[in-house]
C-alpha cells in the first residue's frame, strides 16, 4: 500500500493486526501463565533504569489525555525529593472505566491483572518505595485482589472500589474517593504530583498504561517502540463498537494506526458509514476516512485516541440524535459543584434536543457554539471542555444534518425530524 | 513574575463581588459566574492578571463572600496546556 504525501514521514500501519503484547499470556492468565509468557521482572531492580527507558520508550499515558508518562513520574519524583522532610509518594493504578462505551480496561485487569501490578510495583521502586493502590469499579475487584493473593510482595498494595460514574476516573476525583470517599474532582491549586493523597506527591497512572511499563522495565524502549511510528509508538488498547450486529472487541492497535484499519479489523466496512466517535463522550466525531489514531499529528488527518474508545454511528441513525442522548448523559454527570458546568451543560443539552426534536429556529445552532465557548475552561476538571469539544465536533461533522434539521427534516432517516 | 488569578469553580457561587472590582478583567455569564475577559481554555481558571490589576485582584481575593479566590506569583512561562489526567 502506497501513501502520498511527505516520504521522510514513515507511513501509517495500514492494517491493524498487531501481535499481541498486552494479552500475550491468554485469557484469565494466572500467575503462572503470567510468569511463562512475559519472564520475571524484580521491580527493585528493574527500577533505577526506568525513568530514562520511559523517556527513551515515549510512552504516553492511555487514559485518555495522552501525557507523556515519564514526565508524569520525574514530576512525582522531584516533589517527593523536594522539602526539608521527603515526603513518601504514591501510585494509584487507575482502572475506573466511567466512559460508557469503554471496556478495554476491565478486559486487561481480568485477562493481564499480573502485568497491570508489575508496572505498579515497579514504578513504586522507581519512587523510591512508593505507597500504591489499585483503584477498580466493583465488578473488577475480585480478580485484583485474586490476582495480589496469589503473587509474593502484594501485601501492601491496598485496594479502592471506584464508583461507576462517568468522573470517578479523573485524576483529582481518584485521589479524593480514596482520601474521603467521594469520588468527585477537587479544585487544584498544586498539582496532584506536588500534593495529592493526604499532600502526598501522587501519581495516578491508568492500568493500561502500567501494563506498559511493565514491558519496557522487561524488554526496554527499543523493543517498544518496534510497533507504532516515531511519533506515536508502542501499541495501544480500543475498545471498539458499532451498530448491530456489530460485536463489541477490544483490540491491540500500533500507535498512528489508520482509524479505517480498525473497523475493517472489528468487522466493520467503513464506506457505508456516515461518521465515527473517537475518544470516548470527551471525543470526536470523524468520517471514517483518511483517518490516523494518534495523540499528534497534523490537523484533520489525525484524531486523538482519547481513553481508546471507537464507536462507529448506525448509518441510519442521525448524528444530532445520538449526539444530544450523550450530551444529556454528560449533562446529568456533572458532579454539580462548578456553577458553568452546573447550569451549563443541561442549559447546552436543552438546545441540542430542540434541535433534535425538530424546532425550526435558525438561531439555535449559533447558542448551542455560544454556550460551548462560555463554559470551556471553567471548572475543576475538564469536563465542561470535553463535552464542548464533543459538541463542536458534531456541528462540524454534521453540519449538513443540522441544515436539514432546522429547516424541518432529517437527512438520515429521509424523513421529517422526529 | 506574573500574578495568576486562581478560581476555585468548587467554592464560587457567583456573588459577582469580583466582576464589580475588576470589570477589566472579569464579566459575568449567563448565571452569574465570573468569566475571564479575553482569555481561552484553562486560562479561564487561572487567569494572568496585567500589573495594573494586582491591587485590584488582592481586594477581590479577600472579599471574596466564598474563599473562592486566591492568588499566586509564576515565574515559568504559562503552564502546558496537556496536564496530566483526564
Amino acid at each position: 500500500m502506497s501513501h502520498a504525501g511527505d516520504t521522510s514521514q514513515p507511513a501509517p500501519p495500514d492494517a491493524a493486526r498487531q501481535e499481541p503484547r498486552l494479552l500475550a499470556a491468554g485469557p484469565d492468565a494466572g500467575w503462572d501463565q503470567h510468569l511463562d509468557t512475559f519472564g520475571p521482572l524484580d521491580a527493585d531492580a528493574a527500577a533505577p533504569g526506568l525513568l530514562d527507558a520511559l523517556a527513551a520508550s515515549g510512552l504516553t499515558g492511555r487514559g485518555g489525555a495522552a501525557f507523556e508518562t515519564w514526565r508524569k513520574v520525574t514530576a512525582t519524583a522531584e516533589s517527593g525529593r523536594k522539602g526539608l522532610f521527603a515526603a513518601r509518594p504514591v501510585v494509584i493504578a487507575n482502572g475506573a472505566e466511567g466512559e460508557p462505551l469503554s471496556f478495554k480496561d476491565r478486559t486487561l485487569l481480568s485477562h493481564a491483572p499480573h502485568l497491570v501490578i508489575d508496572g505498579l510495583l515497579t514504578l513504586a521502586a522507581a519512587l523510591g518505595g512508593a505507597g500504591t493502590y489499585v483503584y477498580a469499579p466493583a465488578a473488577g475487584l475480585p480478580r485484583v485482589r485474586q490476582a495480589l493473593a496469589g503473587r509474593p510482595g502484594t501485601k501492601r498494595v491496598r485496594v479502592v472500589e471506584a464508583p461507576e460514574t462517568f468522573i470517578s476516573g479523573e485524576s483529582s476525583a481518584v485521589v479524593n474517593m480514596i482520601a474521603t470517599g467521594n469520588a468527585v474532582p477537587v479544585d487544584q491549586r498544586r498539582r496532584l504530583s506536588e500534593s495529592g493523597l493526604n499532600g502526598r506527591p501522587t501519581l495516578v497512572v491508568n492500568v493500561e498504561t502500567l501494563a506498559q511499563v511493565a514491558l519496557i522495565a522487561r524488554y526496554g524502549a527499543q523493543w517498544f517502540r518496534q510497533a507504532g511510528t516515531a511519533t506515536d509508538p508502542g501499541t495501544r488498547l480500543v475498545s471498539v463498537s458499532g451498530p448491530a450486529p456489530v460485536r463489541d472487541v477490544v483490540l491491540e492497535v500500533p500507535g498512528g494506526v489508520e482509524l479505517s484499519a480498525v473497523l475493517k479489523e472489528a468487522g466493520m466496512d467503513p464506506a457505508p458509514l456516515s461518521a465515527v466517535l473517537v475518544g470516548g463522550y470527551h471525543g470526536r466525531w470523524v468520517r471514517p476516512a483518511a483517518h490516523v489514531l494518534s495523540p499528534e499529528g497534523p490537523v484533520g488527518g489525525t484524531v486523538r485516541p482519547g481513553a481508546g474508545v471507537i464507536h462507529a454511528l448506525d448509518p441510519h441513525a442521525c448524528g444530532i440524535g445520538a449526539t444530544a442522548r450523550i450530551l444529556t448523559y454528560l449533562a446529568n454527570e456533572s458532579a454539580r459543584q462548578c456553577g458553568p458546568c452546573m447550569f451549563g451543560l443541561p442549559a447546552m443539552a436543552s438546545v441540542l434536543n430542540r434541535i433534535a426534536g425538530g424546532e425550526r429556529n435558525p438561531r439555535l445552532a449559533s447558542e448551542l457554539d455560544r454556550l460551548g465557548r462560555l463554559v470551556s475552561g471553567r471548572g475543576a476538571c475538564r469536563h465542561p471542555e470535553g463535552t464542548t469539544g464533543l459538541v463542536s465536533s458534531a456541528l462540524e461533522v454534521f453540519a449538513a444534518d443540522f441544515r436539514a434539521h432546522l429547516a424541518g427534516y432529517c437527512v438520515p432517516l429521509g424523513g421529517v425530524a422526529a | 513574575m506574573t500574578a495568576i488569578l486562581h478560581i476555585d469553580w468548587t467554592s464560587c457561587d457567583g456573588r459577582g463581588l469580583c466582576t464589580e472590582l475588576l470589570p477589566g478583567v472579569l464579566d459575568r455569564d449567563d448565571w452569574g459566574y465570573p468569566v475571564a475577559r479575553g482569555k481561552s481554555g484553562r486560562e479561564r481558571t487561572d487567569i494572568p492578571l496585567r500589573d495594573a490589576d494586582r491591587e485590584a485582584a488582592q481586594e477581590a481575593v479577600s472579599l471574596c463572600p466564598k474563599l473562592a479566590l486566591s492568588l499566586q506569583e509564576r515565574m515559568e512561562p504559562a503552564r502546558e496546556s496537556r496536564k496530566p489526567g483526564r
